[in-house]
């Protein structure tokens, strides 16, 4: 298991966008330990000749003729759009 | 010390579906921004993605032509990053477990052919587009959804050249399949490259960059050159390459190293839950397989069976399906290949080109191409009026014997109509003509040429011969002044 320090909550919540304090990051640090210390368990058992499970449904996806459908109005689309410009959305530039 | 470069790319195909991958928004390309979304592929909380029939069976078919196993099982699985032209958060791709692996396709290089390997293809979903506006990026999701197969190769190339080649070959099986248009500018086609370098003769793999979305074969070779060149020259003055995402600036012709504000690759996959495995069956497979084209290579084959041209000719000729449809009507209401693959060589892939457009956009038929050569074949006209009706049915659609007489092009075979010039063109050069008489052969040649001056090209070049061949034999340099 990888070792579960504050450094590695703190790159998760990087990739997640989030910020913590240092007491927030403490306490993930103490749970999240916790949490991967009791799936551990799970190593225990022997699995060498089960295929892995991808999804816990056995059914197979079902598929979609090759049909358009009507898309929203414009109007729908940008509605809940805190910044548009033309029929844009518009955000913090991306890229320097 | 010499070096090699070690090259694998990954190619994006937009598959020319009229649906998205999940939802049923429309593909077609330049449309007025955002205005072909939905709530799925906006990422709207609650709501559920719905694979396209389309998607999976484009898949089976490039699997398929590149001799890749179709696997029976298949997932989708979740890439995870923040970047605003993928408003959920994560794009649906294949991970484990892809569509088709393993496969190759054969290369055209220098030294023969060559087996570049395949490692996989998958399905996904393509991101919107962003454009860069002062402090703002603009987002436009009408691309966000469209569906991609990316297909991955092995890092099997060593030169710039035999990118372009695996490139140019994997382009027209997918043309010829027709699931996509591979116009590499509108982005339907796109490349990117890893490439490293190593001293010749090492087995391991050299630091590897990754070169962006590069969007013509031209600059692919450049990129790639420029690249190959920058990593050596580190090598050499004692640095180390550092494993990066570079892009190609194609105004400078050289590589530059991104910087975005997406510092972190790291795509946390994990199984779409949103959707359930693929499967397909055997019966399903075997019906794709029958129904395939036939593929550029096997095309290319049949052609050297059949037809008996040059390899040139072949590659040239299959390049488009267009073009080769066209020659095989043509050869099959005139069979002489040779005589017809020149012509479509020299000639009406001159006319195309610079004409910049397709076989089927202009107003030639197999049924014109090979009046011409009936006409050739009785004489009517030579060579040279031919050439000039050519662009004249293209652009009118006339047929080839009413051009010839509205062009005043039938050919003169008359001996007695050409005599009278021959003996005319004699008279005015009398110079020439002693010349000649005194052993300088070369100069027959300038009496065809006055002669077809004089005829506007018109007149039948093997009957000119003979009778100027004969005319000549009869005079004596004493009788030239008085002729």
């Amino acid at each position: 298991m990888a070792e579960i320090n504050k450094e590695l909550v703190k790159y998760i919540a990087t990739l997640a966008r989030l910020e913590f304090d240092e007491d927030e990051l403490d306490d993930f640090t103490e749970k999240f330990r916790r949490i991967l210390e009791y799936v551990e368990q799970l190593k225990e058992l022997k699995v060498d000749e089960i295929e892995p499970t991808y999804h816990i449904n056995v059914n197979y996806t079902s598929m979609r003729e090759d049909e358009i459908n009507q898309s929203l109005e414009i109007s729908e689309v940008l509605k809940n759009a805190p910044d548009k410009k033309d029929n844009f959305f518009r955000v913090p530039r991306v890229v320097e | 010390m010499s070096f090699e470069a070690v090259i694998g790319l990954e190619v994006h195909a937009q598959l020319l579906t009229k649906s998205k991958i999940f939802c049923g928004c429309s593909t077609q390309f330049g449309s007025s921004p955002n205005s072909q979304t939905c709530p799925v592929c906006l990422g709207m909380p609650g709501v559920l993605p719905v694979l396209n029939k389309k998607v999976v069976e484009y898949a089976i078919m490039l699997g398929l032509a590149t001799n890749c196993t179709i696997n029976r099982n298949s997932y989708f699985a979740r890439k995870n990053y923040f970047y605003p032209d993928l408003p959920k958060g994560y794009q649906i791709s294949q991970y484990e477990l892809p569509i088709c692996s393993d496969g190759y396709i054969m290369i055209k290089t220098k030294e023969g052919e060559k087996r570049i390997g395949i490692t996989r293809i998958h399905m996904e979903e393509d991101a919107g587009k962003l454009i860069h506006e002062g402090a703002h990026s603009l987002v436009d999701l009408n691309r966000t959804g469209t569906p991609l197969l990316e297909i991955v190769s092995e890092p099997d190339m060593r030169t710039p050249e035999e990118a372009v080649s695996y490139l140019k070959e994997l382009r027209q099986i997918l043309l010829y399949l027709g699931i996509c248009d591979g116009n590499m500018e509108e982005g339907s086609f796109r490349c990117d490259a890893n490439v490293s370098v190593r001293r010749k003769g090492d087995t391991k793999f050299g630091t590897k960059t990754e070169l962006k979305n590069i969007n013509s074969f031209r600059f692919i070779q450049k990129a790639l050159e420029y690249e190959i060149e920058r990593q050596i020259d580190i090598i050499e003055s004692g640095g180390k390459i550092i494993q990066e995402t570079r892009l190609f600036d194609s105004s400078k012709g050289i590589t530059i190293s991104m910087r975005s504000k997406e510092e972190a690759h790291d795509y946390r996959y994990f199984p779409e839950p949103d959707l359930m495995p693929i499967f397909v069956d055997e019966v399903h497979i075997k019906k794709i397989k029958e129904s395939l084209p036939e593929l550029p290579y096997e095309k290319r084959q049949r052609f050297k069976d059949q037809y008996n041209i040059p390899e040139y000719d072949i590659e040239i000729l299959t390049n488009e399906r267009d073009i080769s449809d066209f020659f095989e009507k043509c050869v099959s209401l005139y069979n002489n290949p040779k005589t017809l693959s020149n012509f479509f060589m020299t000639e009406i892939m001159k006319e195309l080109n610079e004409r910049k457009c397709g076989i089927l956009e202009t107003k030639l038929t197999p049924g014109n191409v090979v009046e011409i050569f009936k006409l050739l074949d009785e004489d009517k006209i030579n060579y040279n009026g031919a050439k000039t009706i050519l662009p004249k049915i293209i652009e009118t659609g006339k047929s080839p014997s009413v051009l010839i007489e509205e062009m005043g092009l039938v050919q003169i075979s008359d001996t007695s109509a050409l005599e009278s010039i021959v003996m005319d063109v004699l008279r005015n050069n009398k110079k020439e003509l002693k010349e000649y008489l005194s052993g300088k052969d070369k100069l027959f040649a300038f009496f065809v040429g006055q002669v077809m001056k004089r005829t506007s090209g018109k007149a039948n070049p093997k009957i000119l011969q003979d009778l100027l061949k004969e005319k000549l034999s009869k005079i004596s340099i004493d009788e030239v002044d008085n002729l």
